[in-house]
């Protein structure tokens, strides 16, 4: 299931609300706004997305996750929006029956997220809002899955 | 054609979002962003360095070379930040 909502999520009821026949293993990633970067603090973000678009991401996604694993169930919720440090910004998580597919299938979901589906970052600074500029290692992250963007 | 833009090039631009013909003699993607640019000083700068940009026709990511038709949705925005 895909959901992008401006609201928290409670990463408990979500894990427990996961359902299937034969469900030995769940995996969850949360991202979280940091409040630092390196020496300088970082303040509030803003997320801006492309709706139609980035749902039609996520779930094609997440049809790839379920072709490549054996899964059970999985969700991914993305917030957007003003979030404050600490925060959450995304969840993850991928039931199956085996510990394997479960843990696999959820690196591959955010690692493939961060490159392929629409969200951009507005970070507020001492000096100013500033966008999120792509970073090299978040491809090489997603390439490491060969996955065609 | 219904043109969107987001992040960083929605600020430049000044607006996230309009409706326009498809200009007379642009058949892809190049040749919009070529008319775009002499459109004022905000679309100039937004989309000088294509280095920085990805585009998406109906909701698919294309290159430059994709051939666009009257009725597409383009959007035009930086790389991707989100997780």
């Amino acid at each position: 299931m895909i959901r992008v909502q401006r609201g928290n999520f409670d990463v408990g009821a979500e894990m427990a609300a996961m359902s299937g026949r034969n469900i030995g293993a769940l995996s969850s990633f949360v991202g979280l706004v940091r409040g630092e970067d390196g020496d300088e603090s970082v303040g509030a973000m803003t997320l801006e997305y492309y709706p139609g678009m980035t749902e039609k991401k996520l779930a094609e996604i997440e049809a790839e996750a379920h072709k490549r694993w054996a899964l059970e169930d999985s969700l991914v919720i993305h917030r957007y929006g003003r979030l404050e440090p600490g925060e959450q910004i995304v969840l993850v998580v991928t039931a199956s029956s085996h510990r394997q597919a479960a843990i696999e299938s959820c690196a591959f979901l955010i690692d493939w997220l961060k490159t392929s589906a629409p969200f951009w970052k507005l970070e507020e600074r001492k000096n100013g809002a500033d966008w999120v500029k792509a970073r090299e290692s978040d491809d090489a992250a997603a390439e490491k899955w060969s996955v065609k963007k | 054609m219904k043109l969107l833009y987001f992040a960083w090039l929605k600020q430049k631009i000044g607006t996230g979002e309009e409706d326009i013909p498809l200009p007379d003699g642009v058949t892809n993607v190049g040749a919009l962003v070529s008319w775009l640019k002499a459109q004022g000083p905000g679309y100039g700068e937004a989309l000088e360095d294509l280095s920085v940009i990805r585009f998406a026709v109906n909701q698919e990511f294309v290159d430059l070379d994709h051939a666009l038709a009257e009725g597409d949705e383009v959007a035009i925005f930086p790389p991707v930040t989100g997780g």
